[in-house]
């Protein structure tokens, strides 16, 4: 989902980490913990800032830094991607790794989550590992104590050796403490004293072998015992990045490379292979983690987490999980278009006198009539058509949707919907990045960045437009208000239309795991690799924070986009319509010459020319399509989609021409920001092209197959 | 395997994903390897360590587990390379 500036593409050219100082005096700390543990949270209510937090695994697909001022002393937090473990298995958790270790943060934080914190413990004791200045936050101390879990936070800090701090991060309560943990541990005010972990005999005495050389040359840069840990352990990858880190090679040392050696055949001798190396070191932090999980954390009720299992077994079911997500879908559709109506026509009935008043304004100051054409009837009616028809069903549609994502219910989407994806050998998180392309597709991509496997990453990128995104699905409810709702009468209207939006995207769904499919037998040949979800407990969502800020972001959103592409596009296209050639406009020139093409899959020449002029952005398609019709190339007055239908049949449109439209629509080329995102995320053209092309293929098909059988069958 | 609910399996050795919904092992062994097995290991799937079936998806697989207090869902494939000891 993407519900901040994030989604609107404009942070599309963002850079790698760079942590860039406005003051020497700035102190960094590293924000770390598990995936879907409040970190973003955490970050927000520290830094002011917003960004959006969602309650699934693996939402903090790229780095965010944030200022904040605590006593005096200035910091620079830097959320890095939420992971289990810092033994690196994806890109994300390299990245989290790299900057913990070789980022050079004065302090990090690391967030856990109260109501699980054994597991968490996992992280936090690696971390410790490689450094001292750490401060603990557990958050979701509210949680906690509803579900009955009392945690001693003052013997949790004695047993890591470290500050710890108790948060409710959502109700910012405890974020002061936290940071004055942490000024604490910058000050040296606090002594830390993390708790080495001792592991099998074998590898204490092959570390105490490799320990005393490293010392020496790591010069006290790194933590000499933590980095012969990895040596042994043999990550090329950590290699690569010690070197660059260093600026020299440990191993190119002789005494550290043979002392490597004979720590390995030592190893080897006790019976320690490679593979089983990275066992006991896991088992070891494992067993830690429990003991101190054990000593301080009570769970006063045996059952504390009943209350989820039973709503999961609802959610879930075998019988009701499928239908009651479909369902869902419904609901939140009907909610937004029953809900649209009255706003949208509101809107509609104030932005076009504001459109009268600048008409008498024009003529008042005797303008030329093709300077209102270009800037009224161009510009601001695209504009208003945009702003009135795309608002209201967006700012409905997504705080119900995040509703959903707060509460925890879109991993439980993944986990019903995980066996279509394996037998389209795709991976189960795609569903996630699937739901993030209702937001934008262009972040729907980026959100792909939580799929480990290359080969499964590319399947969901190239597949994420068959979910119709923000800028198209206003698009289809309109067109189904027009063409299909339209024989209903009554409350049914809204009933029938969230039917069949809901049926629109179910077969967006039903296209992604075909060609998931498609691809991964032809161009992307391989097997679904393996993968864990995890389903977080339910939390009790902010209603109200929710419904506030994302009806806001949406709204600038909506309006940022309406004056940013829709009304430029306007402008180009009132151009278009009124620069004659040969007696002709060069719309007319175009369409025209599309036209004979367009007819094969049941449209027309204009339509096709909407939607190549909508490549910047898919929601003046429409728009563009009824200026074009209009003979003197400017948007009739949107008075009521009633209107609106008889333009679109004097030209000719029946209801086959609606339904490939709507197919088209969920159907054809990405956005130029979603092309360019994908160019960015799979550092090649290539795919760009592919993810191009390949829904695009498949539309005109689909149009193709639609428009042929029902003129066969003689139906329209 | 659905008839194994219905006799008792305790102290049988099986892989998890034989594990009926509602029943609890202990981990015995892994045989998965490389990032597979490193993420069984994340996850705190060592020796020993309590895993109870939760339950099935809509069609059957995956299945949550509950594993330290998480509840983490696994495909049939890595399910059947952890090998437990029912209790």
């Amino acid at each position: 989902m993407g519900l901040t500036v994030q989604s609107t593409g404009s942070w599309v050219l963002d850079n790698p980490l760079q942590i860039i100082k406005s003051s020497p005096d700035e102190k960094i700390i590293a924000l770390a913990g598990n995936p879907n543990v409040g970190k973003s949270t955490v970050f927000n209510g520290l830094t002011g800032m917003r960004q959006h937090t969602g309650n699934w695994p693996g939402k903090t697909v790229s780095i965010a830094q944030g200022r904040l001022t605590h006593k005096g002393t200035r910091f620079i937090l830097v959320d890095i991607p939420g992971t289990y473990s810092l033994m690196a298995n994806s890109v994300e958790e390299e990245a989290a790794r790299d900057f913990i270790c070789f980022g050079n943060p004065d302090a990090v934080i690391v967030v856990a989550d109260a109501t699980c914190l054994e597991r968490n413990l996992n992280l936090i004791l690696q971390i410790l590992e490689v450094t001292p200045r750490v401060a603990v936050c557990v958050n979701l101390m509210d949680e906690a104590r509803r579900k009955k879990i009392s945690i001693s936070l003052e013997r949790l800090s004695q047993q890591l050796g470290v500050p710890v701090a108790g948060t409710s991060a959502r109700n910012g309560k405890g974020l002061d403490e936290l940071m004055d943990r942490v000024l604490s541990v910058i000050s040296g005010k606090v002594v830390t004293n993390p708790p080495v972990i001792r592991y099998h005999e074998a590898v204490e005495s092959a570390v105490s072998i490799l320990e005393g050389p490293l010392k020496h040359i790591l010069n006290g840069r790194i933590n000499p015992r933590w980095t012969a840990l990895r040596l042994l352990e043999g990550d090329k990858k950590l290699l690569g990045a010690l070197r660059d880190y260093l600026g020299f090679d440990p191993l190119g040392d002789r005494t550290v490379a043979e002392s490597l050696e004979k720590a390995r055949k030592n190893l080897l001798a006790a019976g320690i292979t490679p593979e089983l190396f990275r066992d006991v070191i896991v088992s070891g932090i494992v067993k830690k983690a429990e003991q101190i999980s054990r000593s301080a954390v009570t769970f006063e009720r045996a059952d504390y987490n009943i209350r989820d299992r039973k709503i999961d077994r609802i959610l879930m079911s075998r019988i009701y999980g499928i239908p009651i997500m479909i369902g869902l879908l419904g609901v939140i559709l009907w909610i937004t278009i029953a809900g649209a109506n009255y706003p949208s026509s509101l809107l509609a009935e104030g932005l076009f006198w504001i459109e009268d008043r600048l008409t008498d304004l024009f003529l008042l100051l005797g303008a030329p009539n093709w300077l209102h054409g270009l800037l009224v009837e161009g510009m601001y009616r695209t504009l208003a058509w945009v702003v009135s028809v795309m608002l209201p069903p967006m700012a409905i549609f997504f705080p119900l949707f995040t509703l959903l994502e707060d509460l925890g219910y879109l991993p439980r989407v993944a986990f019903n919907l995980d066996n279509f994806f394996k037998k389209a050998c795709a991976h189960g998180k795609q569903a996630l990045t699937m739901c993030m392309g209702f937001g934008c597709n262009a972040a729907g991509i980026v959100g792909c960045r939580i799929i480990d496997s290359p080969r499964e990453r590319l399947v969901a990128i190239i597949t994420n437009n068959f979910v119709p995104c923000n800028g198209r699905f206003p698009t289809l409810i309109a067109i189904i208000t027009m063409f299909f709702a339209g024989m209903f009468h009554g409350p049914f209207q809204t009933v029938v239309s969230a039917l069949m939006l809901t049926g629109l995207i179910v077969l967006g769904v039903v296209m992604t795991l075909l060609i998931s499919r498609i691809l991964s037998k032809t161009i992307l040949k391989g097997l679904p690799s393996s993968f864990t979800l995890e389903l977080p407990p339910y939390r009790r969502p902010q209603i109200g924070r929710i419904i506030v800020r994302s009806v806001f972001d949406r709204t600038l959103f909506v309006l940022g986009r309406a004056v940013m592409v829709a009304a430029p596009a306007g402008l180009i296209i009132w151009l278009m319509a009124n620069v004659h050639v040969s007696g002709m406009s060069l719309l007319s020139h175009c369409a025209g010459f599309l036209d004979p093409f367009a007819r094969l899959f049941g449209m027309d020449g204009y339509i096709i020319m909407a939607f190549i002029l909508g490549f910047p952005a898919n929601e003046t398609v429409i728009p563009i399509l009824i200026m074009s019709y209009m003979a003197e190339g400017s948007m009739m007055e949107f008075e009521s989609l009633a209107m609106l239908r008889e333009l679109l049949a004097a030209n000719g449109w029946t209801w086959l021409t609606a339904v490939c439209v709507m197919l088209f629509s969920i159907m054809h080329w990405p956005c130029s920001t979603t092309c360019l995102t994908i160019r960015k995320e799979t550092g090649s053209w290539k795919w760009a092209l592919v993810s191009f092309l390949v829904p695009t293929v498949t539309g005109f098909l689909t149009c193709f197959a639609v428009a042929g059988i029902v003129r066969i069958l003689g139906l329209a | 395997m659905k008839c194994e609910s219905f006799t008792d399996i305790h102290g049988k050795r099986m892989p998890l994903n034989h594990l009926p919904a509602g029943r609890k092992g202990r981990v015995r062994a892994l045989t998965a390897d490389g990032s597979s097995r490193r993420r069984m290991l994340d996850l705190g799937l060592i020796w020993d360590t309590e895993v109870e079936a939760l339950q099935k998806s809509p069609s059957g697989d995956p299945v949550a587990y509950l594993v330290r207090g998480a509840v983490i869902a696994l495909r049939s494939e890595e399910a059947s390379k952890i090998i437990i000891e029912a209790i």
